[in-house]
C-alpha cells in the first residue's frame, strides 16, 4: 500500500499544470464563442513537448501508467483552459481498436473518429437505438437520427451503433464506420451546451446512407439470440466503456479541484484557513465546508485510482469503474455548487472562474453513463441481477 | 509509487482476524450489548490470538514485527466486521500499547510493555474525553503540574473504554500554556495509584462490551518519566492520528457488515409481488453503500499509509475521519430502513449496529491503529 508519488512523476504533473494554465486565456474567449471550432494547435503549444515525450524513460517500477493518466487527467481539468493541441484521436478510435479487424485498424486508424451511439430516444438504454442498417446489394443502408456526438464536427469519421434486426434486442446492435461525405450522411447541427463549449457536440441524420460491407467493425455479421447474449461488437464497445470510466470520472474530479483550491485560495486571503488540529466544533463553516469539499475530492479521486489500478494489474474493474464514474459525477456537481457557495455572490461572476467550473464539469454525471446508470450497474453486481432482473 | 497491494502477511493477518470475527464475534455481539459487559472467556481467546504484542519490539518481550498503522487498520476492519463492540474490547490494550511503541522512551518500553507479552491478559486503555459539551482536546481542563521532578495531574474523565478493568491508562491532560495541542500531553498512570477513582459511567448508546467509565484523577501523584516520551513528553499529533485511522477502521468493518447483511435480506423480502432489492430505491441505497464503504476504505488505507511512511497523517487522518463519519453513519442508518420494522426490534443486528456506529463516529478514542 502506497500513495506516494515519485519526484519524476511529480515533475510530469507539474508540467501538466504549466501546460493547463497556459491555456487558460483562451477558456472565456472559447465559452463564449462556441460557434468556433478549437485550432489543431496554439501559439502556446510548440513550448511543451508532448506528453509521450515526458514520459520517455519512466522506470518501470513506478506507479502504472494508467494510474499516472489519471492524476494527469485531474490535475489538467483542474484548469478551465483549452487544450493547447487537438488529440488527433477520439473515442471511435477506442472503439476501433477495441473491437476493429485489424485491417480496419490499418485502414482507418489514421482518422479522427467520433463515436456516435446516443438517439433522441435512446441515451444510457442503448438497447433501445432505433437507427437501423439493412444490407442490400453488397451494401448497408443506413436510417436513423443520432445526437450528442463528441467531436462530431472536427472528426473525419463516426463509430455509428445501428441495428440489423431489432427483434435481436441487444445483439442485433452492431457498429459502423461512416466517413464524413458519404451521400446520406448530414451534419444537422452543432449543439448548443450549459459548458464544455470548446468541445463540440453534434447532431447526425442518416438518410439511406449506403456503406460498404466491410464497414461492418469487427465484420460479425452474425446476430447472437437470447436475451443475456450481446454481439461481440456491442461487447467490445462495452469494453471500451470500462477503460474510460474512470478518465471522464478523474474529469469531474478535476473541476471539483479547481473550484476547491481556487475557493480555498481566495477565502485565505480573507482570513479563512482550514487548521486540521481545530476541533470541529470551534471551526467556521466556511472552513468546515472547505475541509468536507477537501475530504470528498480525495474520496473520490482514490476510487478513480483503485479502478485504474486494478485495471493496470490486468485484473477486472467492471465494478470498481462504476464505482469511480458514480464518485466523480457526483463530485463534478457538489464540488463547484459548496465552493461557490463558500466565496458567495461574486462566485457567480464572470471574475471568477468558479462559474465555469460548475458548468463544465457538469456533464461528467451525465455522459459514459449518468451516475443512475452507474448504480444499476454496481446494484446488479452486488445483488448477482442481471439486466432483465433489475430495470 | 502508487500502489492498492497488501503484503502477504497484512493479507494473513486480515484473513484470520475476518474469521475470528465471524465465528467468535459476531456471535457474542448481542449478548454483550445486554450484558454491558465482553465476557472474559472471550477476552482471553482473543488475547491469546498474540495480536496485542505482535509489533512490540523482541527487546520488550514481543513480537518485533514492524510497527506498521495500516495493518492496525486491516485489523480493525476485519474484527468490527463481526461486533465493532466486542472488537474494541478485546483489542482496547492497543489504545495504550501503540501509542508507548511510537512515542515512549526506550525506557518506558521497557517498563511497561513487557505485560502486554505475556500470556496473561493485560488490560489497558486511553482517556480522553471530559464532560463539557463540545469537548475540544486543545481546551480540557484536565491539567499535569509540574511538583518537584514529578507530576501532578487533576481532572475528570469520561467515557474511558474498558476504564474499570485496565491496569494501566494512558490519560491526556494539558502540561504547558503552549497554545492548542502542543500543550497537550499523555501521561501513564496506573490504575491502583492513590488519588485516582474509576466508576462505570452512566451508559452508553451503543458499544456497550466496552464498559464505559469515569475516571477521577485528585491530584494524584506520578513520577517525572510518566509523560509519555522523552523529556517533556512527545507531541501527540501522531496518537491522535492513530485515533482518528483506529475509529475510521472500524467504522467501515461495521459499514461492510450492515451493507453485507442487507443484500441477502432485500432479495428475500417481498413486497407488492417482487422482491425490494428489484426496485431502484432500494437497490440504489445498497449501491451506495457499496460505493461508500469502497471510498471510505482507501481514505483510511491512505491515512494508514501516509503515517507507515514516516509522513505527518494528521492531514489525511482527519480527511479520512471526516469522511467515514460523514458516510459511515448514513450506511448503518440506511441499512435499519431497509429492514423496516424488523431493523427497529433487537431480534436482529440493525439497531444495535446504528447505535455502535453512532459511538464510532463521535467518540475520539475507540481504538488506535
Amino acid at each position: 500500500m502506497d500513495f506516494s508519488i515519485s519526484e519524476s512523476d511529480r515533475a510530469v504533473l507539474d508540467d501538466v499544470v504549466v501546460e493547463a494554465k497556459a491555456g487558460e486565456k483562451y477558456a472565456r474567449y472559447y465559452d463564449e464563442h462556441e460557434e468556433e471550432v478549437l485550432p489543431k494547435s496554439f501559439p502556446e503549444a510548440p513550448s511543451f513537448p508532448p506528453i509521450q515525450r515526458r514520459l520517455r524513460g519512466r522506470s518501470r517500477n513506478d506507479t502504472p501508467m494508467l494510474v499516472l493518466q489519471v492524476l494527469m487527467r485531474i490535475e489538467r481539468e483542474a484548469h478551465c483552459g483549452v487544450p493547447l493541441r487537438q488529440p488527433p484521436t477520439a473515442l471511435g478510435n477506442a472503439a476501433l481498436d477495441a473491437a476493429g479487424t485489424e485491417a480496419q485498424k490499418t485502414r482507418w486508424g489514421h482518422l479522427m473518429l467520433a463515436m456516435s451511439i446516443t438517439e433522441p430516444g435512446a441515451g444510457s438504454d442503448t438497447k433501445a437505438i432505433q437507427t437501423t442498417a439493412r444490407l442490400e446489394g453488397g451494401e448497408w443502408i443506413l436510417n436513423g437520427d443520432k445526437i450528442f456526438v463528441t467531436n462530431g464536427v472536427r472528426c473525419d469519421g463516426a463509430i455509428v451503433w445501428a441495428t440489423v434486426d431489432r427483434s435481436a434486442g441487444r445483439g442485433g446492435i452492431k457498429s459502423f464506420l461512416v466517413l464524413k461525405g458519404t451521400p446520406g450522411f448530414e451534419l444537422v447541427r452543432k449543439e448548443k451546451k450549459l459548458g464544455i463549449r470548446s468541445s463540440d457536440t453534434a447532431a447526425y441524420a442518416f438518410r439511406n446512407c449506403r456503406i460498404p460491407r466491410d464497414h461492418l467493425i469487427g465484420g460479425n455479421e452474425n446476430v447472437p439470440r437470447g436475451e443475456s447474449e450481446g454481439s461481440a461488437s456491442y461487447k467490445g464497445v462495452l469494453k471500451t466503456f470500462n477503460m474510460t470510466r474512470p478518465f471522464v470520472a478523474a474529469g469531474g474530479i478535476g473541476k471539483a479541484l479547481g473550484a476547491f483550491r481556487f475557493a480555498r485560495d481566495r477565502l485565505a486571503e480573507t482570513g479563512v484557513v482550514v487548521d486540521v488540529d481545530e476541533s470541529p466544533n470551534f471551526r467556521s463553516a466556511t472552513a468546515q465546508a472547505l475541509l468536507d469539499l477537501e475530504a470528498d475530492i480525495e474520496a473520490a479521486t482514490l476510487t478513480v485510482l483503485r479502478a485504474a489500478w486494478l485495471a493496470a494489474q490486468g485484473e477486472p474493474n467492471n465494478l470498481e469503474a462504476s464505482v469511480a464514474k458514480a464518485k466523480g459525477g457526483e463530485l463534478c456537481r457538489s464540488g463547484p455548487q459548496r465552493a461557490m457557495e463558500a466565496l458567495g455572490a461574486m462566485s457567480l461572476s464572470h471574475d471568477y472562474p468558479v462559474e465555469q467550473y460548475l458548468r463544465d464539469g457538469r456533464i461528467t454525471d451525465i455522459y459514459e453513463g449518468t451516475g443512475q446508470i452507474q448504480r444499476l450497474v454496481i446494484a446488479r453486481a452486488i445483488l448477482g441481477y442481471s439486466s432483465e432482473e433489475l430495470t | 509509487m502508487i500502489s492498492f497491494a497488501l503484503t502477504e502477511e497484512q493479507n494473513q493477518v486480515r484473513e484470520t482476524l475476518l474469521s475470528f470475527a465471524e465465528n467468535e464475534l459476531a456471535s457474542r455481539a448481542r449478548s454483550a450489548d445486554e450484558a454491558r459487559k465482553a465476557p472474559a472467556e472471550l477476552l482471553d481467546m482473543a488475547w491469546s490470538l498474540g495480536f496485542t504484542g505482535l509489533s512490540i519490539p523482541e527487546a520488550c518481550g514481543g513480537g518485533g514485527a514492524p510497527r506498521s498503522h495500516l495493518t492496525g487498520a486491516l485489523m480493525l476492519e476485519a474484527l468490527s466486521y463481526g461486533c465493532a463492540g466486542l472488537a474494541s474490547a478485546a483489542f482496547s490494550s492497543m489504545l495504550f500499547v501503540n501509542p508507548v511503541i511510537d512515542l515512549g522512551s526506550e525506557e518506558q518500553k521497557l517498563r511497561y510493555l513487557p505485560a502486554f507479552c505475556s500470556e496473561t491478559r493485560c488490560t489497558a486503555s486511553l482517556a480522553i474525553h471530559e464532560a463539557a459539551p463540545g469537548f475540544d482536546i486543545a481546551g480540557m481542563t484536565t491539567r499535569a503540574e509540574r511538583n518537584g521532578r514529578g507530576w501532578v495531574i487533576t481532572g475528570a474523565k469520561r467515557l474511558v473504554p474498558m476504564g474499570e478493568r485496565a491496569n494501566h491508562l494512558l490519560a491526556l491532560a494539558r502540561a504547558s500554556d503552549a497554545s492548542g495541542l502542543a500543550g497537550i500531553r499523555a501521561f501513564i498512570v496506573r490504575t491502583d495509584a492513590a488519588g485516582v477513582t474509576i466508576a462505570p459511567d452512566s451508559g452508553t448508546i451503543g458499544l456497550t462490551a466496552l464498559g464505559f467509565a469515569r475516571v477521577e484523577l485528585a491530584g494524584v501523584p506520578l513520577e517525572g518519566d510518566a509523560v509519555l516520551g522523552n523529556g517533556d513528553g512527545a507531541d501527540i499529533r501522531p496518537l491522535l492520528a492513530s485515533l482518528r485511522i483506529g475509529g475510521a477502521a472500524l467504522a467501515v468493518g461495521l459499514a461492510r457488515a450492515v451493507s453485507n447483511f442487507a443484500i441477502p435480506y432485500a432479495k428475500e423480502r417481498v413486497a407488492f409481488g417482487e422482491p425490494i432489492a428489484r426496485k431502484q430505491s432500494i437497490a440504489f441505497m445498497l449501491a451506495d453503500m457499496h460505493i461508500e464503504c469502497d471510498a471510505m476504505r482507501w481514505m483510511v488505507w491512505k491515512a494508514a499509509a501516509e503515517a507507515d511512511a514516516g509522513r505527518d497523517a494528521t492531514r489525511a487522518s482527519v480527511l479520512a475521519q471526516n469522511y467515514v463519519n460523514r458516510r459511515a453513519f448514513k450506511i448503518a442508518d440506511d441499512g435499519l430502513q431497509i429492514f423496516g420494522g424488523h431493523g427497529y426490534v433487537r431480534d436482529l443486528p440493525l439497531e444495535m449496529w446504528l447505535r455502535n456506529m453512532r459511538m464510532l463516529t463521535i467518540h475520539d478514542a475507540i481504538a488506535a491503529a
